[in-house]
């Protein structure tokens, strides 16, 4: 399939009194048409961030895009102007983000936020942008769409606003969403409806998904391919097979013991990985996982190992990566 | 509802991990008022959080409380801890009723039950130094008096917890949220407690920073011989956590088992559709499991239906289902379930 999007060493820094945060430290990484990227980790591992910066969405002070190029659709999104990334920011790429009550316009009706967005973009009239935010409604699995359109978000429950928010990122049908955090606010009955709706709706569409989530669970669910990341850099990526059943970075061997899991009975006990993430502000030299690490060896002291092929497809940030199924059977 | 009938027969299968029933719940309800107007406040409706429940807790087990945002399953946990006044039942600790003795009497109660919060940030308090936070409860309580000891039993406290004992000068923000957790942990520990109310003590912590603290936790119950109440919406740190499982809707008990039993013969609906919509995390097993998706939303618990709460949602339901409350009633030794049609 064509790439769609294609990230190349993205560098995303913010300037604090503190000193500069490497929030994101040269990630590359790409989309195809249709499918659904995960990108997971652990709160503070630069997984919002590239994603915000895509579409240029971080704030000038204290956060900047230092370097990189994001391709999307045969245009390098960081050489647009403002006026013209607000073109693709809705039309072509939305978002839908983790909390719906501070993403919404609170004195907005529903329906307000749903015709003004196709009304700019699409240049619907006020009647065909109605009649639209009634068919998105209904396509959400919203009842009385007519009604809801006059409501405000407030009326809302949670499960509600984030239908909402869904018909509005694919109000002007976009190539790409981006999805952070999408269900996590959200009770776990109601995650299922809102990730099995995000999923028919964006297969039916085409529409390509980057989902940044720290559920594991969900993950192996719904993604086709799965990026991981920590202290601001990408330290796997491959299919989810591959990331689940073969993992290859010591990290994401260790996230994936840590992981209670409800299919299996109680006994065994969780294999936490010790330590505490690092202080993107004051990184070592090397690789940012080695204080933690099981496999650590004085390489990886001195320098940050970059993406190593594991096979087709499958990548890891390891020094030690040819010896990694080794190393996990014998401890 | 009612059944008191439960306390003999509701032991669980590995009898050697938990003992006799050492805390029973007869009939809980906490209804909270909904007032209108500024001044003259009128009682327009009431919020039935929990509505009529009965459990025991037994000695040495940790007895998870799982269910849905608004389920009541916190309201449950202030209730044991007399943070609320409640509206009707028994709560009996020690042979003695909760809800009927004076802040007083309920002093030396407060020493055997603690609790751990879900939030390590709101729920230490910012000014103070985390060695002071450890010391207060033993100040208040009397239960060392001589200053020298009560240091000493600070610094084990903290390494208990897995802290270094330098930590008794930092304040709260110096921290991480999971060594905050830590001090949440060690200030519930403080008093020697028998029984330990764990609301969402690991929801806030990322994954790798949760297995250390539900590793803290286990390592603690069998260590200081602890009985934990472990309230969660995350039913897979539930499942790895509990000796036994009891799952709430809407302010009612729906299904009380064995850990094991309960997740392996799900039996009331909801408790189906609850982990049916649990993703596991592996793609394999993920591709070949079949996911019904669960319709609707909880309603208010300010106007619960009729009959049983479940039945506007529920696949199975019948016509007496929206006018009949179903009896908790005993499937198979040990596991009760508040269903009709199973």
């Amino acid at each position: 399939m064509a790439k769609l999007l294609e990230v190349k060493n993205l560098t995303t820094q913010f300037f604090t009194s503190a000193g500069t945060v490497q929030a994101v430290d040269d990630v590359s990484f790409d989309v195809d048409e249709g499918e659904t990227v995960a990108v997971v980790g652990e709160s503070g591992c630069g997984k919002s961030v590239s994603a915000l910066s895509i579409l240029r969405l971080i704030p000038w002070p204290p956060g900047k895009i230092v370097g990189g190029s994001i391709h999307f659709a045969g245009r390098d999104l960081l050489a647009l102007s403002d006026n013209e990334i607000r073109t693709v920011r809705g039309r072509e790429i939305s978002m839908v983000f983790q909390e719906p009550m501070t993403s919404l316009n609170p004195v907005l009706s529903i329906g307000l936020q749903l015709t003004e967005t196709m009304e700019h973009h699409l240049g619907f009239s006020n009647d065909q942008a109605h009649q639209r935010a009634v068919e998105l409604l209904t396509m959400v699995g919203i009842s009385e769409p007519e009604r809801r359109l006059s409501q405000y978000p407030h009326h809302l429950s949670g499960g509600m606003r984030q239908r909402v928010m869904i018909a509005l990122a694919l109000s002007c049908e976009p190539k790409l969403i981006i999805a952070d955090e999408p269900t996590t606010a959200l009770d776990v009955t109601i995650q299922a409806q809102i990730l099995e709706l995000m999923k028919d709706l964006t297969k039916q569409m085409g529409v390509a998904l980057i989902v940044i989530t720290h559920n594991l669970g969900v993950v192996a669910r719904y993604a086709d391919r799965v990026n991981v990341m920590y202290a601001g850099k990408m330290i796997e990526m491959g299919n989810a097979r591959q990331i689940y059943h073969d993992p290859h970075h010591p990290y994401t061997l260790g996230l994936l013991a840590s992981v209670p899991r409800m299919d299996q009975p109680r006994g065994n006990r969780l294999i936490p990985i010790e330590g505490q993430p690092p202080d993107l502000t004051h990184l070592d030299t090397g690789c940012a996982f080695r204080p933690r690490c099981r496999f650590a060896v004085d390489q990886c002291a001195v320098e940050i190992p970059s993406l190593q092929a594991v096979e087709d497809e499958h990548t890891a940030a390891c020094w030690r990566v040819s010896e990694i199924s080794e190393l996990k059977v014998a401890s | 509802m009612t059944d008191t009938q439960q306390t003999s027969s509701a032991l669980p299968a590995d009898r050697s991990v938990a003992g006799d029933s050492f805390l029973q719940i007869r009939n809980l309800k906490m209804h909270f008022p909904v007032t209108e107007g500024a001044i003259v406040q009128r009682v327009i409706a009431q919020v039935k959080a929990v509505d009529g429940i009965s459990f025991d807790l037994l000695k040495g087990e940790t007895l998870g409380l799982v269910g849905e945002s608004g389920c009541g399953k916190t309201t449950v946990g202030r209730c044991i801890l007399q943070l609320e006044r409640v509206t009707e039942g028994e709560i009996v600790f020690d042979g003695q009723d909760l809800t009927q003795l004076t802040q007083k009497e309920l002093v030396p109660v407060r020493e055997k039950i603690q609790v751990i919060f879900q939030d390590p940030y709101s729920s230490l308090n910012p000014r103070m130094k985390i060695g002071d936070m450890l010391e207060e409860p033993m100040k208040v309580h009397g239960i060392i008096t001589d200053a020298a000891k009560r240091k000493e039993r600070m610094r084990e406290l903290l390494s208990v917890c897995g802290l270094d004992p330098k930590f008794a000068d930092r304040y709260p923000h110096e921290m991480s949220g999971g060594q905050r957790q830590r001090v949440g942990i060690a200030r519930a520990l403080a008093l020697d407690p028998e029984f330990i109310i764990c609301d969402e003590a690991v929801s806030a912590l990322d994954v790798s920073i949760q297995a250390q603290v539900i590793n803290l936790l286990e390592d603690l119950r069998e260590k200081f011989d602890l009985t934990y109440l472990f309230i969660a919406h995350d039913l897979s740190v539930v499942r790895h956590i509990s000796n036994r499982v009891a799952v709430m809707y809407l302010g009612n008990l729906v299904e009380l088992a064995d850990g094991d039993e309960l997740f392996n013969n799900p039996t009331h609906p909801y408790t189906r559709a609850l982990l049916d919509a649990v993703p596991i995390p592996d793609p394999v097993v993920e591709e070949d499991r079949e996911h019904k998706v669960i319709k609707g939303e909880v309603p208010s618990p300010m106007n619960p239906p009729s009959g049983c709460v479940f039945h506007p949602r529920c696949p199975l339901a019948v016509d007496s289902c929206r006018t009949s409350v179903p009896e908790f009633r005993e499937l198979t030794s040990g596991h009760r379930v508040a269903c009709t049609e199973v």
